[in-house]
């Protein structure tokens, strides 16, 4: 009972709630004439698309940098990165694999340029992220206008300068890892093999990292930063090598989830991305300065379940679109909780 | 000695001077006459004020800027929704959307003060946070609730599926109706006469507040809740009432701001508001804990003389109008980005500094630029 009472109050009830309601969800799908291969087939596809932009998190969490709202910042190198692969018409894996590579130095400066910045500004790190991220969208606005692409498919038609708002990566690098070894059963349901073991091999490899003797150092500067420094660690440089890294998996989690999901979104698109990404870690059950792999995966799917289903069922009920009110109510009432949330000093 | 000051004096207003250069910078493309960009300042400012000042007491409490001020805004928007709907027209039509609104701002301004004081240290993030959940829930009240759980009288006002609000509501009935009470014309400026005396009723208000018992125990919690609490003093309490009040005014602002708008975007209308306002303030050349009416006014002229211009000079200057759009909500975001950055800076500095003072024994070298500022 003791031990119930205790996994409980680790958990927190917000989560158990919304894993309630998504078993719900499930449940009563076919009863309201919603195909639960489909949907299943579905969570699984956006869980793949999330992921990695979720697994960004963590570095930063991890060296005490508090949740990535700046993760803006990452997602337009990796924009940068897959915009300028197009140009080049990069194809198939090159194209992909190409346009990580060439997202990589960019998220390299920009996440070093964003440490820096964040090691001067420590304690208010999340307000300032939020405000740096948009900032430095609305200036990527400009630049987007402005940049010398010329690839047809990418600007618009009757200036011929200036990128799209949506770019559709057909013919370059579309379901890329969606559809390698993709096992498909029946009409419905398509297992995206390639994507999940790509998030199982970011997945693994952030946890190696973790259990690296960097990783270690980061985790030590995240829980006790004086600790840490008398123990020979700088702190500011494990704070910067974690921003660099969570820059570059964002640059790589907005990558796949372009080949998924079709469009590359350009303009202001980067801001509402954040939110969705730090809801989801917390929903796994990590707070503001404790995120593992398992909350990662368990948080992502629980929230991109609920986004996927919620939709579908509620509306067969009610004959209305509530998902996106749920939505904003869910997310940012699980950003809420975890900052409020008194920090429980570790047993 | 002077070369110190200097610096000093550019950290201390690096924002307000970038502005100043950059507005002043767009003036010449925009090819705006200055009659016209004085007027639509004249405009904005009795629009605007009352927003911004709602910010103050907040920061007088050291809670920093009240992001959460959009909570009141939404209040102030439900008000005008009934108020449409009773069909009450004119002056009388705001007060009664006011009527409305306080006691919604009172509840969510409560509500507000209690989940910051559970993340103190986080407030500015915390009531960003929270303007975005009562987002939802505004958006839940008055998309679904309005009209089918609670009645409407008004069928014109609803959406054509009978319950919801339509997405815009024409605010005909109460358009600039406090502007107009008495609009007198200063050469060639018309002056919303009656809206200006309400804003400085307000400054007179913040000025007397100050100087209340409550108004001083607002500045020992800002000044250290530490010490405050010793002093007696219910920190939490007074924090609770700081944002209820700033919640009430955000809510009166709001009504001020749509009544001149004229027409109310009901689900994206507050969306900028707490933006605008902190920029704003923070451009008047306010901090995170310091700010006085006169930043409030500095601050609208200075950040809306930049709006007006901006969209224009980008049209001129690169042929896009975009590029000027982006270019000025690029300014908005970098300028809180900037100023919160210089702020935490600064703060940190202070704290260093006073740390090697001890560890130097207080020699006088290390005394420079030791106090708080």
């Amino acid at each position: 009972m003791r031990n119930l009472k205790t996994f409980i109050q680790d958990f927190g009830w917000p989560r158990i709630i919304i894993f309630l309601f998504l078993i719900a969800l499930f449940v009563f799908a076919p009863a309201v004439g919603v195909r639960l291969d489909a949907s299943v087939s579905d969570v699984l596809n956006r869980f793949g698309q999330y992921a990695i932009l979720v697994l960004a998190m963590v570095p930063m969490i991890q060296s005490g940098c508090g949740l990535n709202f700046g993760l803006a910042l990452g997602i337009i190198a990796g924009l940068l990165g897959s915009t300028i692969s197009l140009q080049l018409e990069l194809r198939g894996f090159a194209g992909f694999f190409g346009a990580i590579a060439l997202a990589a130095p960019f998220s390299l400066l920009l996440g070093w340029l964003y440490g820096k910045l964040l090691n001067k500004v420590k304690g208010e790190e999340m307000t300032i992220a939020m405000y740096v991220g948009f900032s430095f969208v609305m200036l990527m606005c400009i630049m987007w206008l402005v940049l010398p692409f010329n690839n047809p498919t990418m600007v618009w038609g009757f200036a011929g300068k200036g990128l799209r708002t949506t770019i559709t990566v057909e013919g370059y690098w579309l379901h890329i890892l969606n559809d390698f070894l993709a096992i498909k059963i029946g009409r419905f349901f398509i297992f995206p093999t390639g994507l999940l073991l790509f998030v199982g091999f970011c997945a693994f490899c952030m946890w190696v990292f973790l259990r690296s003797r960097t990783g270690t150092a980061m985790t030590a500067v995240g829980s006790n930063p004086d600790f840490a420094r008398a123990s020979g660690v700088s702190v500011d440089n494990m704070r910067t090598v974690s921003v660099i890294i969570s820059t570059f998996l964002g640059a790589v989690g907005i990558i796949v989830y372009q080949q998924s999901f079709g469009f590359i979104q350009l303009y202001t698109a980067p801001s509402p991305m954040v939110f969705p990404a730090v809801a989801a870690i917390l929903i796994g059950g990590a707070n503001i300065n404790k995120a593992s792999m398992v909350n990662v995966l368990v948080g992502t799917f629980l929230f991109q379940g609920l986004l996927t289903m919620t939709p579908s069922v509620i509306n067969s009920v009610l004959q209305t679109d509530m998902s996106e009110v749920i939505r904003m109510i869910v997310s940012n009432g699980m950003i809420l909780y975890a900052l409020t949330r008194k920090m429980k000093v570790a047993k | 000695m002077s070369a110190k000051k200097f610096t000093k004096f550019l950290s201390e207003y690096a924002v307000v001077i970038i502005f100043v250069v950059a507005t002043v910078a767009c003036i010449g493309p925009s090819r705006l006459s200055v009659t016209y960009i004085v007027q639509e300042i004249i405009t904005r400012l009795g629009r605007n004020s009352f927003l911004v000042i709602s910010l103050l007491l907040p920061i007088f409490a050291g809670m920093g800027l009240n992001f959460g001020m959009t909570l009141g805004a939404m209040a102030g928007q439900i008000g005008l929704i009934f108020a449409v709907d009773w069909g009450v027209a004119g002056w009388q039509g705001l007060v009664f959307a006011l009527l409305v609104g306080l006691p919604i701002s009172v509840l969510l301004g409560w509500v507000c003060g209690s989940v910051m004081n559970r993340a103190k240290g986080r407030e500015m993030v915390t009531g960003y946070i929270l303007a975005f959940f009562i987002n939802g829930i505004y958006q839940f009240f008055v998309l679904y609730m309005l009209g089918s759980v609670i009645p409407m009288r008004n069928p014109s006002i609803l959406l054509s599926r009978g319950y919801g609000i339509r997405n815009t509501l024409n605010l005909e009935s109460v358009r600039q109706s406090l502007d107009n009470i008495v609009m007198a014309r200063i050469g060639p400026f018309a002056v919303p006469v009656v809206t200006f005396a309400v804003i400085a009723l307000l400054c007179i208000f913040v000025v007397w507040f100050k100087r209340t018992k409550l108004g001083q125990d607002m500045r020992a919690v800002g000044q250290d809740m530490g010490v405050a609490d010793a002093a007696g003093i219910p920190v939490e309490r007074t924090r609770i009432i700081a944002i209820i009040i700033s919640t009430m005014f955000a809510c009166a602002g709001q009504i001020i701001f749509l009544q001149n708008m004229g027409n109310l975007a009901t689900y994206n209308a507050h969306d900028q508001t707490g933006f605008f306002a902190v920029a704003a303030i923070l451009v008047g050349g306010a901090s995170v804990t310091h700010a006085s009416i006169a930043n409030v006014f500095i601050g609208v002229v200075l950040l809306h003389a930049m709006f007006i211009v901006s969209p224009l000079a980008g049209q001129n200057l690169f042929g896009s109008a975009m590029i000027g759009e982006y270019f000025r909500q690029f300014i908005g975001y970098g300028v809180i980005a900037l100023s919160l950055v210089l702020y935490a800076w600064k703060s940190r500095k202070a704290a260093s500094d006073a740390r090697s003072l001890i560890r130097t024994g207080g020699s006088p070298a290390a005394n420079g630029k030791g106090g708080k500022e």
